[in-house]
């Protein structure tokens, strides 16, 4: 990420004004995410599951690409912090043209919204609307084509946290599609940033990017060894829906070498947790009886999602509000 | 100011002020809840010498402030730990009664909580400048300081009260 780029996500005072990408920003910062998050955590348990933080505010869920988890969550957490949401799923098709994005922009700006949560098929997508917005609106990725997806990465990074603690004693694998995935280059930037002892990658070679190496990742084309001592093993979903030419011969064949079974799992540290972003292909990068075991955090990852992204709202609304504070 | 005894004796009449109010009103088996940083000071104390045995509720009101839009967020170190309050008498405590905001903020965020059967307030100290209708029903002291003057509690060991002068 160029320093363009952080300029874009992070004002002179280092707080978040968009959350685009965790490429370049401060560990200090992803671990006030975290913290914020943990204040946050205990909501969703009360008589009154709201806080009226972001009350009269209005975040749109912009949404150029389908999605479920990511959407409702989000929808979720705007509002519990007592904010309104509009939620409009915009098709692909119409709107991949710069042109017509910026008048979905402006068409949206003139309602007076605050956030925007964008998820979108193309790379770059919610850079290119955060630098283009008014200045009082904040941009949220919610995946952005195979780019980034930093909610995903801070809510992983929120589990790995809750159930192993510090990260510099942490060896996490990263097993599956990291070729086609935003989610795994989110978490490689957030773990390398927060000190993980080791970040691993394991995948057939035609799923690994080049240069990954390069950001201090060990990757490994064996399954077995690739999982050895563990403490962390994050699958990935086979993205067929992004999959162009013949890069595995069959989705069968994948699980015969990639697909986690409780079996395999056994290479990794007795206490190794077991994390997948959803949704799951079960049978092929999956067992089920390890998408359903004991080391499972599967479901609780999606809880932690709601924390997560209740925490990067109101910094970013809450920054927006402080810079025009002091600018008047 | 800074002499701890002044802080014992100050807490004492707060206790004794708190135990007198909530006999009056019948308020039996109350739940003691601190404001953060400095109420959760006071709290524990009161907590100990009324003997209460209900666990020590916390509040951290920064979800609840009223200049978010204003200042932004602030670091969240320590959340909320605060257990059903459904009709329990609570018994609020802060270390400085000032504009009446922050207790305006606790408030609300007791009620998401739940419904408590009353809510008292006993503060440390009570000072000018209330710019809501808030009033406490127990203090420790009052003091009369101009709007440039801030008192603040100093601790956790040894509290200590400290009045400063701001332009």
């Amino acid at each position: 990420m160029t320093s363009t780029g952080n300029t874009l996500q992070v004002d002179a005072q280092g707080r978040l004004k968009h959350f685009l990408t965790i490429a370049g920003l401060e560990r200090d910062l992803l671990v006030n995410i975290l913290d914020t998050a943990e204040s946050f955590a205990g909501v969703g348990e009360r008589a009154v599951k709201k806080v009226p933080l972001l009350r009269g505010k209005t975040i749109v869920n912009l949404f150029f690409e389908p999605s479920t988890r990511t959407r409702t969550t989000f929808e979720l957490a705007a509002k519990r912090l007592s904010a309104d949401v509009l939620n409009i799923n915009a098709s692909t098709s119409s709107t991949t043209k710069g042109e017509s994005l910026l008048d979905t922009l402006r068409t949206l700006e003139a309602m007076h919204c605050d956030m925007f949560v964008v998820r979108h098929g193309q790379s770059g997508a919610a850079h290119f609307i955060a630098s283009h917005a008014a200045p009082h609106i904040s941009v949220i990725n919610g995946g952005d084509g195979s780019h980034a997806h930093p909610t995903q990465a801070m809510l992983d990074m929120f589990a790995i946290r809750r159930h192993k603690g510090d990260f510099a004693s942490l060896k996490v694998s990263i097993v599956g599609d990291v070729a086609h995935s935003r989610v795994a280059r989110s978490q490689i930037h957030a773990l390398v940033t927060l000190g993980a002892a080791e970040v691993r990658v394991v995948a057939p070679r035609t799923l690994v990017p080049p240069g990954l190496e390069k950001m201090g990742v060990r990757v490994y084309d064996n399954l077995r060894q690739g999982l050895a001592d563990a403490d962390v093993v994050i699958l990935l979903r086979l993205q067929n829906e992004r999959m162009q030419g013949a890069l595995l011969p069959s989705a069968h064949e994948y699980f015969q070498y990639y697909g986690v079974t409780e079996e395999r799992l056994a290479a990794a540290h007795p206490d190794a947790i077991v994390m997948h972003p959803g949704p799951l292909n079960r049978g092929v990068e999956i067992d089920s009886d390890v998408a359903d075991g004991s080391r499972s955090v599967i479901l609780r990852q999606v809880s932690y999602g709601i924390a997560i992204r209740m925490a990067v709202m109101s910094m970013a609304i809450g920054s927006h509000a402080a810079a025009e504070r002091e600018e008047n | 100011m800074s002499n701890p005894d002044d802080i014992e004796e100050l807490i004492t009449r707060l206790a004794e002020a708190l135990a007198a109010h909530l006999a009056r009103c019948g308020r039996d088996a109350p739940l003691m809840v601190g404001v953060h940083t400095g109420g959760v000071w006071v709290a524990k104390r009161l907590r100990q010498l009324l003997a209460i045995e209900a666990p020590l509720g916390t509040l951290n009101i920064n979800f609840y402030r009223d200049d978010f839009t204003r200042i932004g967020m602030h670091p969240m170190v320590t959340p909320s730990d605060l257990f059903s309050v459904d009709d329990r008498h609570v018994v609020l405590i802060d270390d400085v009664l000032h504009t009446g905001r922050t207790i305006r903020a606790a408030l609300n965020e007791i009620f998401d909580y739940g419904r408590p059967a009353s809510v008292t307030l006993g503060v440390l100290v009570e000072r000018s400048g209330r710019e809501i209708p808030v009033q406490a029903d127990a203090i420790g002291r009052s003091l009369d300081l101009a709007s440039h003057e801030y008192v603040k509690l100093r601790g956790p060991e040894p509290l200590s009260l400290e009045i400063t002068s701001k332009s």
